[in-house]
């Protein structure tokens, strides 16, 4: 229990450090635009790849489920629309991304940790943390939720393609019922809950990167721990902001 | 010059570094030496300011007291700062000449022909014109130690700070380290630190040395009189093997 006081002390005294003013914007701007590509682009495929298939289970599964002869068939489109909008896309996708982009955060900076690199950012002159971390930090609030507006596109051809392609339900009513009852907040809403996360994802990897000691083992346990306590800082905001916006 | 006032250091109830007071004089390559866990990379690491020293100790960057600084007064004196690291720390990222460079875009307005000019002096430098596009992987640990050496001396620096320069190289290569340092030194005048347990580097280019038992400044001299010391500690740390011992005996054959 102290040593997670201590570790969420030392992570606020890491932010605190992290939000300083860059040595030069050029350069910041120029890692800025690298790390919104390494973290966010390179995510698309995974991205892609899960969205499609997770919107054709959850349209497979709320077809095969529906069997009250009161409920409409346009009820497949609109479940699978908004499972998909308010919980699917940003918190899946993103614990999807606590995996890919947490360990890959950790990773690299555990290893400029052990390897004296940080060190020597340090003794030139430079912020490690503002130099590193902010970059990162920034990528990821800026382009994640672009990455969820494109899951949501894509969970909802894939929930189409599965409902067509197994002859479940027409085109027509898919999209009357992707259409029906549509609250526009709610997409503010998932994007608000992705903006917390990426900034949780990056910020806690980071954390457990640059406090890494010792050699490629300790690099290793540091990128599990940092995907770990990710994901449980993801869920843990997802019920408090469910909580915030919804109730 | 840098000046180490009363200097302890201690992680949690064990303590590293004892009362070390000493001054690395400008233009002199200062060798910092001793056996291995004796606090020399500590003693180092506060000296520019990776560790904090227990409160007492001072460390004086040309009459300016570094450990009173804030963190942004630092960043500035820390700029006049070169350090070649143990394991060279170049950034895996960047190549030769994006690593060398790093430093100038970071704090100079230089524009690209006048840093590219400037990476290229120092790959001269150190003779490794041309290595501009390579990546530190694609080095060997000699080329990568000349590397850092440059990066180093990028900034023109008036300190400049090498933990263990020649760990892991050739006896040969070593000693173009050593030379390089020690040229360096005396070309740009600034003031050198050496931290090594390697005795030929101490005896090759040592102008001053200190050497570091316990944590505590046991003995300071130079590279002729460590030789001759009757000091126990640096004995058994000069003569460790059978073949220095042989030798020696054979000194003080000779002397008698």
């Amino acid at each position: 229990m102290l040593k997670a006081l201590q570790n969420i002390g030392k992570y606020m005294h890491m932010l605190w450090i992290v939000f300083s003013r860059p040595e030069k914007w050029g350069v910041f701007r120029a890692r800025l635009f690298h790390e919104i590509h390494f973290i966010g682009i390179n995510s698309i495929p995974i991205v892609a790849l899960m969205s499609v298939f997770m919107g054709g289970v959850i349209a497979l599964q709320t077809a095969s489920n529906m069997t009250s002869p009161w409920l409409p068939e346009y009820t497949i489109g609109y479940i699978t629309r908004s499972s998909t909008i308010l919980e699917f896309s940003p918190t899946m996708i993103s614990l999807i991304l606590a995996g890919k982009v947490g360990s890959n955060v950790a990773s690299e900076i555990g290893t400029m940790k052990t390897t004296e690199q940080i060190d020597a950012l340090e003794v030139m002159g430079v912020n490690s943390l503002t130099f590193l971390v902010l970059p990162k930090i920034l990528g990821a609030v800026f382009f994640f939720p672009v990455l969820i507006i494109f899951s949501m596109g894509l969970s909802l051809i894939g929930g189409w393609l599965s409902l067509v392609l197994s002859e479940l339900a027409s085109t027509e009513t898919y999209v009357v019922g992707i259409r029906s009852f549509f609250v526009p907040s709610n997409i503010v809403y998932a994007l608000s809950k992705t903006v917390v996360f990426a900034f949780l994802i990056v910020s806690i990897s980071s954390f457990y990167g640059y406090y890494t000691k010792g050699g490629a083992l300790d690099v290793g346990k540091s990128a599990t721990k940092a995907v770990v306590t990710a994901s449980i800082a993801i869920l843990i905001a997802n019920f408090l902001l469910t909580q915030m916006f919804l109730l | 010059m840098i000046e180490v006032k009363n200097l302890n250091k201690s992680f949690g109830d064990k303590q590293i570094l004892h009362e070390i007071n000493t001054v690395f004089e400008k233009g002199k390559v200062n060798m910092v030496i001793g056996q291995s866990g004796q606090g020399k990379s500590v003693l180092t690491k506060c000296i520019v300011g990776l560790h904090e020293p227990d409160k007492g100790g001072e460390i004086h960057y040309g009459g300016e007291n570094f450990t009173e600084m804030s963190r942004k007064e630092r960043m500035l004196i820390r700029q006049e700062i070169g350090m070649l690291f143990q394991g060279s720390a170049l950034f895996d990222s960047m190549t030769v000449e994006e690593n060398i460079m790093f430093p100038l875009t970071m704090f100079t307005k230089m524009s690209k022909k006048e840093k590219l000019d400037r990476v290229n002096f120092c790959l001269d430098r150190v003779n490794l014109e041309g290595r501009n596009g390579l990546y530190p992987a694609e080095c060997s640990g000699g080329m990568q130690k000349r590397i850092a050496i440059a990066r180093a001396i990028a900034m023109n620096p008036k300190y400049l700070f090498c933990d263990e320069p020649n760990s892991g190289l050739d006896p040969k290569t070593a000693i173009v380290i050593d030379n390089l340092i020690r040229e360096i030194t005396y070309e740009f005048d600034i003031t050198t630190v050496v931290i090594t347990h390697d005795m030929n580097s101490v005896i090759e280019i040592g102008d001053n040395i200190m050497f570091i038992h316990d944590g505590r400044n046991w003995w300071s001299g130079d590279r002729k009189t460590i030789l001759t010391t009757d000091n126990q500690e640096i004995i058994d740390f000069v003569y460790a093997s059978d073949f220095m011992k042989e030798i020696r005996s054979s000194m003080q054959e000779k002397r008698k």
